[in-house]
Parts: C-alpha cells; structure tokens; sequence
C-alpha cells in the first residue's frame, strides 16, 4: 500500500509542476499586454519598459517563472494591482466561504441520495424507483445557473423565506451564516444528488444480486443491517470516485451562486479579478484551486485504499 | 430509466462475477449459450423507444431548426428596443413578453440557442476528430504512444475545466470561435480516454485476430473492424459530452465571461434577468431561457441515455 500511494504522490507532484507551468505559461503566452491593461494604450514606450522591468516581465520565461514559483512557496503570489490586496489574502478570507458552500452541499447530496438509492435498490422498476429515477433524471439537467435564479425568485423574493444575498461569517453568527448559505448550497447540489443516486442505485442492484447478500439473507438478518453492513460498502466505491470527479462541477457551481448571492468567495474574487483584467489574481487563483483540486484527488485515492483494499494489486 | 433489459445484464453480469472461473468447458460453454439467447431475445423484442424518447428528439429538433433558420423566421430583431414596450408580459406582439429595454425576448431566446448549440456541437467535434481518433490508434496500436498519450490525457484532465477556461478567456477574448475552440480541447482528452477504452477492449477479439491473420493491414483494421465498433459508445459519450459544454458555456456566460452582449445567449439571457432587480420585478426574463436550456439538457441527456441502454453500454465505462 506504501508503494501505491507513493506512486501516487509522485503523479501528484508532477501533475502539480505541470499545473504550475501551464498556469503560468497563460499570463505570457497568450496575447494581451499587461502594460496596455495598466498603464493603458496612451502611454508612453518608456514608461511601459519601466513597468516591465518592474514587474520583472524583461527577463527570460524560465527565470521569471523559478521567480515566481519561488515566491508562491513562501506564501507570496503577488499583489492585485488594483488594489494592491495578496492574492494570499484574497485566497484566505475567500476559501472559507466557498468551501462551506462545498460542504454543506455535499452533506445535503449524501443526505438525500445515499438513503434513496438504499430504499430503492431492494426493489428496482417499482413506482417509488421509477419515480425517484426520473426526478434524479431531471435533476441533472439542472446546472445551477439555471436553478439558483428560480430559487432566489421562489424562495427569496416570492416567499421571503432565506435572503436573495448577504453573507455573514459563521464565526460571528453561526445561526445566520447557515441561513443565507442554505438557498446557495441547495443550488448547486442539485446535480450531485442525481449524479450520487444514479451510480449508488446501480451498484447496489448488482451487489444485492451477490451471494454474499444471499447468505445474509439466509442467515435472517435484517433488512437494515444488510443494506448497511453487507450492501453499501461494496457498493459505495463508484460514489466515491464519482463524487471525486463531481468536485470540478461544484467549483463551477459556487462560482455562480457567489457572484448571484454575492457572497465573498473565491469564485467572486476570481470572476473579479478576470473582468478587472487583473492578471496575477486570476493567475494566482487558478493555480491554487487547481492545486487543490489535484490534492483532493489524491485524498480520495488514499481513502480508497482503506475503502477498497484491491486498488493497491492492480 | 431502468428496464428489464438493464436488470438482465446486471444479473448475467453478477452471474458471471460470481463464476470468475467457470470450472469446466461445459459451464463456459453454458454460460456463453444463454448469453447468447438473452441477445438474440433481445434484438428479437427490443422495447421501443417511447414517447419520451420522441419529445425529445422533437425538441432538440425544434431548437435545431428555429436556431439555424432564426433569419428567415417572423421574428423581430432581438436586439431592437421598442422604448413604448418595456417589461412588457406575454401578448400577441411579443410572445414571451420583453425585457428591461423593451427587447423581444422570444426573438432573443430563439438566437440565443445558437450558441449553445454551436459551442455544444462544434466542441465536441473538436474533441472527436483529435481526441476520437488519438484514441482509436492509441488503443489499438498500445505501446510507448498509448503510454505517453494516456499520461498526458490524465494530466490535462486533472485540472478543473471551468477555471483554465475562465483564466484562458481573461487574456483571450471571449468570442464564439474562441470559446468553442477551447471547449472543443477540454474535449480531447475526454473523448480520447472513452474512444481508447472501447478500442482496447474490441483490439484483442477474435475478430480483430482474425483479419489480423488474414493480412489486413493496420488502418484497414482501424476502420473497418473497429470503428464501427467503437461508434455507440462515442455517439452516447457525444451527446452527454455536448450537453456538459452546453453548461459550462452558459456557466461561463452567466458569469458573463462568454460571448459579449447585446448577442444573446441563453447563459446570459438568465444572467441579465437575474441583475438590477428583475427577479423582483419581471421573472419572466429569466424563466424563459432557464426553461429552455432546462428542456435541452434533459432531452440531450435523455437522448444519450436511452441509446446508451438500446446499444448496451455499461454507465460505468462512461
């Protein structure tokens, strides 16, 4: 098992390089000239070469690019030069919001899916299945800039029931803060939910056609203790990996309910950043989320092995 | 949907799981011969498609259609502001009623589909021609190509989609040929790892051996022996492929990082009926265009699915 997970944190750390070089490759590759998005297009050729040399564009890409990996490991991805606020900072007070908004939403999907699919697998092509299968259907066809604005016009403007924006931290009130990140989180996990129950439901339909669940049954357990003990581990490693894959969906998704909410999370800051033309927040902010999406693949893995011990043989 | 078709396979499938080694000829010899009855039963009585099936068909068609033939359709421009009409709700002179600058918002839904649906199809095709055939030759020829190319596909895939795009259109102006350009390569490597999946597994069949010791020659093989194998599980991957770049356009257009306004799109249809108050004051902005890109999703993703079952692709290798 050591040796797989090293292997695999050896691909963590190349594909992390890989990210790094790519993302920094996008601000000095692509066209677009910084000084002209600064200084803007009447400027003179002198004073443009002096901001170059400021923001040490003149020297060669190689060297540019250890300057900056060197500073981004002590912490420091540059300053926003519209407001002269680190993109650490940015990064800091922006990530408790949206990974809240992650969380609750991941609690919700699991809450709703993992009991459905449990309830519905022991008797497939039932009413209840059909039902809950075409709804889940239609739930993924519910991206959540196209369910949030119907929730904020039922929710917050029809019924008054939850703030249409606002966002207070949960250190200062936990009770309020929970409150105004409901209608978010509810927003963007619609897509999970359906995606959770679909795989779950059909894992669980072959498992329970295993031997195993056949002996239990023989054995006289109970309904319960089989759909938990015998049925879900077996049947819980595609969800796993799926709502590791789903990760990449939500990060769109809180990007939409923070800039509809306007809550301050790093997907406000970012979409900010971009139409500020503020280049080393977005550069800044795309290497980090993209860091962390990778060190969430790599987690998942790791839990794998203890879920699944049979990943390690392959 | 789940049908008897879907429970069939998961029972012979757990059969065989259960039997990993079949201890004689005799049970593999058994077990292959139902296999074979149950496909032939099937193919004998396929369900039919069902009505659901046709509406959306119906409805994709629809959109296709209106979206394409939008010039040459009664429409109204769809960026004329008629200044007597704002905010106006549905009536004989415009349908879905108009927005804040008294745009008709039938006609800007009507042209707004073209660019979700340029970017939905275009993408894919990108992805498909590189991606498709990497991972036809990929995995069929295997070796140090496959090796490398499969590394590097699951690196690109490591990286979330939506930022390298909105970090991509921050320095690169975000027109329709640009988005459906950068789409269209986030595409590759997912094309390339389900084509290169389905190609392995049809490259070691009999069949494959048998026109190999026949003398085919290698792209004879490629096209005629595994392509057409191949082509179910791309058309069900395309569709649902298209319908996630369908998303994460209009993702991006509602955080108004797509194509620019006033040139609609559905993404920023619901974008512009969600700001300056108009959930509070006129909804019907946004319905429109949530329910129509909710509509083409759902028959996109029906579409794949029920064709997914008729072909028998399992969900997982998707």
């Amino acid at each position: 098992m050591a040796k797989y997970l090293i292997r695999r944190f050896l691909q963590l750390l190349v594909v992390s390089f890989i990210i790094s070089v790519l993302v920094f490759m996008l601000v000095h590759l692509l066209p677009g000239d910084p000084t002209v998005s600064i200084l803007g297009a009447n400027d003179t050729a002198a004073n443009r070469a002096i901001l170059l040399k400021q923001l040490g564009l003149n020297l060669p890409l190689w060297h540019q690019y250890v300057i900056w990996l060197n500073a981004a490991f002590h912490g420091n991805l540059g300053t926003s030069y519209l407001d002269h606020e680190s993109v650490t900072h940015i990064l800091a007070t922006g990530a408790p919001v949206s990974i809240e908004l992650i969380l609750i939403s991941q609690i919700l999907a699991f809450a709703i899916a993992i009991p459905l699919a449990l309830v519905v697998s022991r008797k497939p092509n039932r009413p209840v299945d059909n039902v809950s299968t075409a709804a889940t259907f239609g739930l993924l066809a519910l991206p959540p800039f196209v369910v949030a604005p119907l929730l904020v016009a039922i929710f917050a403007v029809g019924l008054g029931w939850f703030p249409a924006t606002g966002y207070v931290p949960f250190t200062q009130a936990p009770l309020t803060n929970l409150h105004d990140m409901i209608l978010p989180s509810i927003a963007i996990t619609a897509g999970s939910i359906a995606v959770y129950f679909r795989v779950l439901r059909s894992d669980l339909i072959s498992t329970l056609q295993q031997d195993f669940i056949t002996m239990a049954r023989s054995k006289g357990l109970s309904n319960r203790r089989i759909m938990w003990r015998h049925a879900f581990r077996p049947s819980s490693f595609s969800l796993l990996a799926v709502a590791g894959i789903n990760i990449g969906s939500l990060i769109a998704g809180t990007f939409v309910v923070e800039l509809l909410f306007t809550l301050p999370g790093i997907g406000y800051a970012l979409v900010q950043a971009v139409e500020q033309s503020d280049y080393l927040v977005v550069q800044g902010i795309s290497l980090v989320v993209a860091i962390a999406f990778v060190v969430l693949q790599f987690i998942i893995d790791f839990i794998f092995t203890i879920v699944d011990p049979r990943v390690v043989r392959e | 949907m789940p049908d008897d078709r879907e429970l069939l396979d998961t029972k012979s499938s757990a059969r065989l799981l259960a039997n990993p080694l079949p201890g004689t000829a005799a049970t593999d010899e058994a077990i292959l011969a139902t296999e074979e009855t149950t496909e032939r039963d099937d193919l004998l009585k396929q369900k039919p498609f069902g009505f659901l099936f046709w509406f959306a068909v119906g409805f994709v068609g629809v959109v296709i259609l209106s979206a394409a033939l939008a010039n040459l359709l009664p429409l109204q421009n769809p960026n004329f502001q008629h200044y007597t009409s704002l905010n106006q709700g549905p009536s004989a002179a415009h349908w879905l009623g108009t927005d804040d600058l008294g745009r008709d918002l039938l006609a800007r839904l009507v042209f707004g589909a073209r660019v979700s649906l340029i970017v939905g199809f275009f993408g894919v095709l990108i992805g498909l021609v590189v991606g498709g055939t990497a991972g036809l030759v990929s995995g069929y020829r295997g070796g140090r190509l496959d090796v490398a190319l499969n590394a590097v596909s699951f690196i690109i895939l490591a990286f979330p989609a939506i930022v390298a795009v909105i970090a991509i259109v921050t320095f690169w102006k975000a027109t329709l040929l640009h988005i459906t350009i950068i789409l269209g390569i986030a595409t590759i490597p997912l094309m390339y790892r389900v084509i290169r999946a389905s190609s392995l597994s049809f490259a070691q069949r009999d069949f494959v051996v048998a026109a190999k010791t026949m003398g085919a020659t290698d792209s004879r093989i490629v096209l005629r022996e595994i392509l057409p194998n191949v082509i179910p599980v791309t058309v069900t991957f395309s569709l649902i492929t298209m319908a996630g770049l369908i998303v994460i356009e209009g993702t991006l257009a509602f955080l108004g990082l797509s194509v620019a306004l006033p040139t609609p799109s559905w993404g920023n249809l619901i974008n512009e009926g969600t700001s300056n108050g108009a959930l509070s004051t006129d909804p019907f902005i946004m319905l429109w265009p949530a329910l129509a890109m909710f509509l083409l999703l759902w028959s996109i993703n029906l579409i794949g699915d029920r064709l997914r079952q008729r072909f028998d692709i399992r969900e997982g290798l998707l």
